[in-house]
């Protein structure tokens, strides 16, 4: 079963694609929230089980979101690709300012671990989000409305 | 940017919308020759890198000048830009024609893909190590709660700004570079701009307090 719609009838001014950017931002707010709380705790270790708890929630939902990408036809993967490479670097490299600043502050252990997986959750997410809003709207059927 | 804003730009803006961008009809009818949409900057990344290697030394080394700059020059100019582009830039912009926004939109939005990514990692990143080397973030602190609001603040900003409104620039961005731009295409995508200046210009006003909040204290 394909998760997108080629038979949308003529004229339809939006082809319909999977969820992905919607459950992609709610599995970036995930992420987000996890973070502040882990944060306000500094320079005192956080708690873990609520962080644990967000992002393994925010990993499920990447989960869900690639085997919906896998699913969709129609998609302009020739730009999927091309914008997820670049913005998989520059996230990466987001990621590792961040994961650098609290290594010098100090955060060792669980909670680096917990915090790293987060970030790269994070560097996964938001290049998914992006190239996926780009090859949608690039689509064949995006281009025929 | 105002609903009259999106509303033009919507069905049957396609075409003016190819002219505004040099696409379409003969070519002495255009105008000004389209131009060339270049997603990401490239003759900026260099500075990017300077900056972010200034914020990285600033903080490796424990500079304190430079955590104060990054922190206070970013944060001003994340702050300021955000509010003058919502209040001022996006209104005017809504009252242009069409083939004047096609072309001002062009120019500015591929600046913005590295303006402002740059200027939230110098804010945010010496902003957490000031707010650590100042004790602010302890729990006995008077502006441990008020920092508490600040990253909430912060956080949902995020969200927005990475969930859905950069997606939607460079989406744009590449809309423009097709032969024929669909105006649909665009004004849909726009339309987030509206629904999410509110919420980024409150959270900017909410950051103004908060700062000054802690500043003072």
């Amino acid at each position: 079963m394909s998760l997108s719609n080629p038979a949308a009838p003529p004229g339809a001014s939006e082809p319909r694609f999977a969820p992905v950017a919607a459950l992609g931002t709610a599995a970036l707010a995930l992420i987000v929230v996890g973070g502040v709380y882990m944060a306000s705790y500094a320079p005192r270790r956080p708690p873990l089980t609520a962080p644990i708890c967000l992002a393994a929630a925010s990993a499920a939902l990447c989960v869900v979101n690639v085997v919906m990408l896998m699913r969709t036809r129609g998609l302009a993967w020739d730009k999927f690709f091309l914008v997820g490479r670049w913005t998989l670097l520059s996230y990466v490299i987001a990621s590792g300012l961040i994961e650098f600043a609290f290594v010098k502050d100090h955060t060792r252990g669980a909670p680096l671990v917990v915090l790293t997986a987060m970030l790269v959750l994070f560097a996964l997410d938001v290049p998914l989000i992006i190239s996926y809003t780009v090859a949608r709207y690039q689509s064949a059927r995006s281009d025929a409305t | 940017m105002t609903d009259t804003r999106v509303d033009a730009l919507s069905t049957g803006a396609a075409a003016e919308l190819a002219t505004a961008t040099g696409q379409g009809g003969s070519p002495g009818a255009l105008g000004p020759p389209r131009p060339v949409i270049q997603i990401v900057p490239l003759k900026g990344l260099p500075v990017v890198a300077v900056v972010l290697g200034f914020l990285v030394a600033s903080i490796g080394f424990n500079w304190q000048w430079g955590i104060d700059f990054n922190h206070v020059a970013g944060g001003g100019l994340w702050t300021g830009i955000d509010l003058f582009v919502g209040l001022v830039v996006g209104p005017i912009l809504g009252r242009m024609s069409i083939p004047a926004r096609a072309e001002f939109s062009a120019r500015f939005m591929p600046k913005m893909v590295l303006i402002m990514p740059t200027l939230v990692a110098m804010t945010l990143a010496s902003g957490y190590q000031l707010a650590l080397d100042l004790g602010n973030l302890k729990a006995s602190s008077p502006n441990h709660s008020w920092l508490i609001v600040s990253f909430i603040v912060v956080g949902v900003m995020a969200v927005v700004a990475l969930g859905l409104l950069e997606p939607a620039n460079i989406a744009v961005l590449f809309e423009m570079r097709k032969p024929r731009p669909n105006g649909e295409v665009i004004a849909k995508l726009m339309k987030r701009f509206i629904y999410t200046a509110g919420i980024t210009g409150l959270m900017q006003v909410a950051t103004l307090v908060i700062m000054t909040r802690v500043a003072s204290q």
